[in-house]
């Protein structure tokens, strides 16, 4: 089963869109140029402490607000290898797992660990964090398959025939 | 020896019964107005650069924001709340989103043969009542304000005499473009234009701002009408009284002297990047557009908004054009409302914006972007002036912005 | 057993008998909606997965709304980016300047009674209002969709909302709305339907059902419905069919939840920063200083907005030092608004009219404000930076509150 450890960011609730990438930087050209300004709003240093296999843990309704998907791609561009919240928002929700970043909702993973630690997921399964489990539910079938094409973009590849 | 008015007016506020060009006069400023552009920085001077901060006399001071209105970033949300918290502390009349400083000025402020310093170089807007307005800076501004009193080194004088009267189809844009297509952009610099003859009698007193508000971009210091009945009725029409009503001596002396037969103006475009640099509209006809705007302190008036609502009623902005329709002021929208221009625009496919500077200043509504042409009423066509340093920025009248609005390139309004 | 509207409507879309909540199913689009800050990524993805045309072009509309006008280097360029991708695949349904997106959905006609709809946008769940199906999705998604005409659901559950009796004078629908979304939570209705009934929205226009609709996302609904009746009929230009006579709740549908409310016990309220669900009642916070006041959005731009405010402001100006900006929903919004003298009497007060765009409320120009900055708006979303720095405080209200609010200087009730 899949499985991986990593350092942990740790984040409150209702962290909304425009949090996570304000409107005023999406018209930038790409994700490259407006990821520096992830969570500007609320903790401007944070873009640039992110490292590669970060995971963030937060409370409910992660990603709440706007459509953009410029949200989850940005934190796919940072390095974030998956977010682990108590609930999230629906629109949020679906852009994630479209860009393959992966999302598990946990209700007692964000009271327990501190910022900074290191944690390790295996998928499907639970979270390890201080010597104890966290249980993790299995995703639907649907969202494992374009999970598993590598994401909806693949996943259109592949119908059209196309390379991926 | 004779005077001309712009002397006559720096002699008043200097208390001196005679001054002639090149004199260094200490003049007392009947009125200062300072814009969102820099009253910030004059605010921050004020509070750290002097030992003993004061105003001289805040009734003479008049904050106008229109630069950036509605404000588009926390920078300018910031420098604008400085100004007004400022205003505010020491009582000085201060206006947000009522429209362009100089028309807003123009409405509420100037009287004949007063000496006004703005912090805005289209400051000589004012000598359309025949008083002497000139731009300066903020470091100026400050010492006026402290003082209530400046100095001015007397400059020279060109006359400019108008003859004849304009054409139906060509406007006082078309002929100051003209004019300053002639002298070219130092044409007359640290110099007052003094327009006069019978074709200035031909000319309303907005017809008269086109012209002097545009000086600056032949380099002068200022430029003056006499302020004759039509100013004096315009003003008298506000309840407002001159301060002095000047008419320049018959031997004052003139550094040059131009004539311009009004007939004879046709309508012109000044090219990009230079305002002096003018032609015939046919000259620049067809090049593709991607967007017009018709409004500033030049030309957003309501005789503008007039010829603009003429000439796109009944018809269609074409579709890869954005038309930006901008009021100067908050009385020439309400105007322009009562007699449905307002509605004529927003059925012909343009963007109405409320009175404020818009793209002329380039800054935050209709920023151009990389390689894209703007035709435009506004004052300047300078590199990047108006977004990209790739963009290209033409300069024409109203009917001219207007045609090329619904044509998709430009034209005249005949050509449609 | 007995359905609720939006299981009735994805019912028939996939031509089954019923659907229950949880299901996961395939529906195809009837309309979608692409906007201006989204399309560049929109054209990419949709080349990258490989299409080469749009499954059905006249069921694509494409706004321009959140950059207009452009206030960035960079705008325009999506303008042109949409432009050519408008005529590379024959999109012809093309808005440039007419206003936002969600206002012109229903508007100029593009979204009927029993529709299924997605939107680049959150807020594509205002069209509930007339008893569509519609909500946001990413730009991925968007671009499969132009490809394929169909999109995966999960059937949502139901929360039905009843409202008994008419509002008092002075509460708009945005102070219900508001007051449901406090007793919800901003996670409260998290992938579930809202499904409004009751004399309280029967009597209600269309316009004020769509500041609900719109509202919905904000307590994380996936969408939010009203039963479409003669004022749809009206609004949409149609005569209802009996499939869209019928998108009722049954008698016997599950929800799983209910709440109701009287209308007489709503009272003016607002969301205090930065939380939509942070709802105290005006008179609690009357009296605290304000800077700045828009009226405007997808939520509250609408004619029967504008001329609530217009008779809050009537022969009255805004207080000193403080701005009033108002940003029609749409051009005919503002048409209209011109000729019923509401521009007029605002413009009068003080008010600075922009052109119909998102304006302030995207954040990207149209009156940013500053650290200490308090403005009172009538949008939908007072996150954090919102409208400026984090140090803005954020409250949102009914236009008739704002306009108070505007005169007063502070924050006030409409008398």
């Amino acid at each position: 089963m899949e499985h991986f450890t990593g350092r942990v960011w740790v984040l409150g609730d209702d962290i909304d869109t425009d949090i996570i990438i304000p409107t005023e930087y999406l018209a930038l050209k790409s994700i490259e140029d407006m990821k520096q300004y992830g969570f500007s709003p609320l903790r401007p240093d944070l873009a640039g402490k992110i490292k590669q296999g970060d995971m963030i843990v937060a409370g409910k309704n992660f990603g709440c607000g706007s459509s953009r998907e410029q949200a989850p791609e940005v934190l796919k561009a940072l390095g974030i290898r998956c977010i682990i919240a108590r609930s999230f928002a629906r629109i949020f929700f679906r852009n994630s797992i479209n860009n393959g970043l992966l999302l598990m909702e946990q209700q007692d993973l964000c009271s327990d660990v501190s910022e900074g630690q290191e944690i390790e997921v295996v998928v499907n399964s639970h979270v390890s964090c201080n010597g104890k489990r966290y249980p993790l539910a299995s995703l639907p079938d649907n969202l494992v398959e374009i999970i598993n094409a590598g994401g909806l973009v693949r996943a259109m590849r592949a119908r059209n025939g196309l390379a991926v | 020896m004779g005077m001309t008015i712009g002397e006559k007016i720096i002699a008043l506020a200097a208390g001196v019964s005679q001054v002639k060009a090149g004199d260094i006069h200490t003049v007392n400023l009947d009125r200062m107005m300072s814009n969102d552009g820099t009253t910030h920085l004059t605010v921050d001077m004020y509070y750290h650069k002097l030992n003993h901060p004061r105003i001289a006399d805040p009734k003479k001071m008049v904050f106008i924001v229109d630069h950036n209105v509605p404000s588009d970033s926390p920078k300018t949300a910031a420098a604008q709340k400085k100004m007004r918290d400022f205003a505010r502390e020491h009582g000085i009349d201060f206006w947000e989103g009522e429209g362009v400083c100089h028309q807003v000025m123009m409405e509420k402020y100037v009287c004949p043969g007063e000496l006004i310093f703005g912090a805005d170089s289209h400051t000589c807007t004012y000598g359309a009542l025949g008083a002497f307005g000139t731009g300066v800076g903020c470091t100026d501004l400050l010492y006026g304000m402290v003082t209530g009193s400046s100095w001015v080194l007397v400059p020279e004088t060109i006359k400019f005499n108008l003859t004849g009267r304009l054409r139906k189809g060509v406007y006082p844009r078309d002929l100051m473009l003209t004019i300053i297509g002639q002298i070219g952009a130092s044409g007359a610099s640290y110099q007052v234009m003094e327009f006069c003859g019978d074709g200035a009698g031909t000319l309303s007193v907005e017809d008269r701002m086109v012209l002097c508000n545009l000086a600056v971009e032949a380099g002068a210091k200022t430029a003056i009408f006499e302020p004759d009945d039509i100013a004096l009725q315009w003003l008298n029409r506000r309840g407002r009284k001159p301060k002095a009503v000047f008419k320049s001596d018959e031997d004052a002396e003139y550094v040059k002297e131009y004539t311009f037969d009004l007939d004879q103006i046709r309508p012109v475009a000044a090219r990009p990047d230079f305002v002096d640099d003018v032609a015939p509209v046919e000259d620049v006809q067809g090049v593709r557009i991607d967007e017009a705007f018709l409004g500033s302190c030049n030309n957003g008036r309501i005789d503008d908004l007039r010829v603009g609502a003429a000439v796109v009623k009944g018809r269609k902005v074409s579709d890869h054009v954005r038309f930006l329709v901008v009021p100067a002021s908050r009385q020439v929208y309400l105007q322009a409302l009562e007699e449905g221009l307002i509605q004529i625009f927003m059925e012909s496919g343009a963007i109405v914006m409320n009175p404020n500077c818009s793209v002329c200043w380039g800054s935050c509504q209709g920023v151009i972007g990389e390689g894209e042409v703007l035709i435009s009423t506004g004052t300047r066509n300078f590199k990047g002036r108006a977004g990209h340093p790739s963009s290209k920025v033409y300069l024409g009248s109203a009917a001219t912005v207007a045609a090329s609005a619904v044509k998709g390139e430009i034209c005249t309004a005949d050509m449609l | 057993m007995g359905q609720t509207i939006v299981e009735k409507i994805i019912a028939r879309n996939i031509e089954a008998e019923q659907v229950k909540p949880g299901e996961i199913v395939t529906v195809s689009v009837d309309r979608v909606m692409l906007d201006d800050i989204m399309i560049p990524f929109i054209a990419d993805k949709f080349q990258e997965m490989g299409f080469r045309k749009i499954w059905n072009p006249d069921k694509a509309v494409l706004i321009y709304d959140h950059l207009v006008p452009s206030s960035q280097l960079d705008d325009t360029r999506h303008y042109k980016v949409g432009d050519a991708f408008a005529e590379k695949y024959g999109i012809e349904h093309v808005h440039r300047s007419d206003g936002i997106c969600h206002q012109l959905m229903t508007e100029a006609g593009y979204v009927k009674p029993g529709d299924v709809v997605f939107g680049t946008d959150s807020h594509t769940t205002t069209y509930g209002c007339v008893g569509a199906f519609s909500t946001g999705i990413g730009y991925t998604e968007m671009a499969a969709i132009l490809g394929t005409g169909a999109l995966w659901v999960k059937v949502p559950e139901t929360i039905r909302i009843e409202i008994n009796g008419p509002l008092p004078a002075n509460v708009m629908s945005k102070d219900v709305i508001l007051r449901i979304i406090g007793d919800l939570g901003a996670d409260g209705a998290t992938y579930q339907a809202l499904e409004f009934v009751g004399d309280g929205v029967e009597r209600m226009s269309v316009s004020s059902r769509m500041t609900m609709a719109n509202m919905a996302i904000e307590a994380g609904a996936k969408c939010a419905l009203f039963t479409p009746d003669e004022k749809t009929a009206r609004y949409c230009n149609v005569e209802l069919n009996e499939f869209q006579k019928g998108l009722a709740g049954d008698e016997d549908a599950s929800y799983c939840r209910r709440l109701t409310y009287r209308g007489e016990d709503f009272v003016p309220v607002m969301a205090c920063p930065s939380q939509v669900d942070k709802i105290r009642e005006v008179k609690e916070l009357e009296g605290l200083p304000i800077d700045q006041v828009f009226i405007g959005s997808c939520t509250n731009g609408r004619l029967e907005d504008l001329m609530a405010a217009a008779k809050v402001l009537e022969g009255k100006q805004v207080a000193p030092f403080v701005k009033l900006i108002v940003t029609p929903a749409s051009r005919k919004v503002y048409e209209e608004a011109m000729a019923c003298g509401a521009i007029g009497t605002l413009v009068k007060a003080g008010a600075m009219v922009t052109h119909p765009g998102c304006g302030l409320c995207c954040g990207r120009a149209g009156g940013i404000l500053c650290d200490g900055e308090r403005v009172v708006a009538t949008n939908n979303r007072n996150f954090l930076g919102r409208m400026g720095t984090s140090k803005v405080e954020i409250y949102l209200a009914s236009p008739a509150v704002a306009a108070a609010c505007a005169a007063a200087g502070a924050i006030a009730c409409p008398l």
